[in-house]
């Protein structure tokens, strides 16, 4: 079965074609799918002159979420063993991609992390970052009862079972912290493995400061919500 | 001078509530508005029609429930209507999200299909 790359972006004009070479300077093994999410700038033509990367473009702006489960419901599709989710602004590296898939690979976990903070004392970042990332922490302990370190990065490795799961359900913003919910009550291994990852090149992140609050409110929320459904 | 003043209120309300009654009767017949949503509207509209031909019912139901003034429990009456149907215009948007988000998905994979053709990977 096939391995993919996906790689959600809006409007990364300026990065896209930076990722997708590194991409295949150091993971030339894997198929490369970007999922364009409606941008506004060339990012669609940037990703098509890359030699074989396929674009699936959004004919509407989904947000993060709907774009990247478009990814997977494309690796579903095409009978994928394993999907890496890579963000398409170049703070993660492509040279680490091969480090996340080996867990997933040598079958020892369902999904994996890769983390920042995992053998880090100090989480970097903006202030109100660092208080999100320690209070989806907290929560991940009390209710899964085991660490997550860093569960807003983006930056994934999942198996077969993990692209189904999600290509069936997954959040719509903010949703990595979401996801590991998701896979955990169906039982699915989520593991971490430590990265680095690079601050971004260019363009503009969209964690701000009324984003943050209403990223923990709304993360907190469903995490809360799903934990008194029952089953699902 | 106190009757004329009750009536004319009267007067206006139950030519209001009939307005609003016909309005969302044409929205219908125009297929302008989907039934589902009509119903509340209608019940909005009949309530308020029906407490306004029969005065003394809102004197009673204010009683009833306890409050002294009766045109607060008016009030307390078109709040709780407006928030039901706030509340069924929420799930009804977050359906729509639901499905429009599936039908983007499935609109992008398919033009990406139909470019690599039939075949290639």
């Amino acid at each position: 079965m096939r391995e993919i790359i996906i790689i959600p972006a809006f409007n990364e004009e300026a990065n896209i074609v930076a990722v997708l070479s590194a991409i295949a300077a150091e993971a030339p093994d894997f198929g490369v799918v970007v999922v364009n999410d409606g941008s506004t700038d060339g990012t669609s033509a940037a990703a098509r002159a890359v030699r074989g990367v396929k674009v699936i473009d959004l004919p509407v702006n989904l947000g993060i979420g709907g774009a990247v489960q478009t990814g997977f419901l494309y690796a579903r599709d095409h009978g994928c063993s394993l999907a890496v989710q890579v963000d398409g602004d170049g703070q993660h590296l492509p040279s680490e991609i091969r480090k996340i898939a080996a867990p997933v690979r040598a079958g020892e976990a369902d999904t994996v992390i890769g983390s920042r903070f995992l053998d880090k004392a100090r989480y970097p970042g903006g202030l109100f970052r660092r208080a999100g990332i320690a209070v989806f922490q907290l929560v991940n302990r009390a209710l899964l009862g085991e660490r997550i370190t860093d569960s807003t990065s983006g930056f994934r490795a999942y198996n077969r079972k993990a692209i189904e799961l999600l290509a069936e359900s997954y959040p719509d913003d903010y949703p990595e912290p979401e996801a590991v919910y998701i896979l955990r009550r169906k039982g699915l291994r989520v593991r971490e493995v430590p990265v680095e990852m690079r601050t971004r090149a260019g363009g503009r992140s969209s964690i701000t400061l009324g984003r943050s609050l209403y990223y923990m409110v709304k993360v907190n929320l469903a995490i809360l919500i799903m934990n008194l459904r029952k089953g699902a | 001078m106190e009757d004329v003043q009750t009536i004319r209120i009267q007067i206006l309300a139950i030519i209001g509530s009939v307005l609003l009654l016909g309005f969302i009767f044409e929205l219908i017949r125009r297929k302008r508005l989907r039934e589902e949503f009509a119903i509340l509207w209608l019940a909005m509209g009949g309530v308020f029609l029906v407490l306004s031909v029969f005065r003394g019912l809102l004197d009673k139901f204010s009683y009833l429930i306890g409050i002294g003034y009766p045109p607060a429990a008016l009030f307390l009456i078109l709040i709780i209507g407006l928030m039901f149907i706030l509340i069924h215009f929420s799930v009804a948007i977050s359906k729509l999200k639901e499905t429009q988000k599936k039908l983007v998905q499935e609109l992008g994979l398919l033009r990406a299909e139909r470019e690599s053709g039939p075949g290639a990977p």
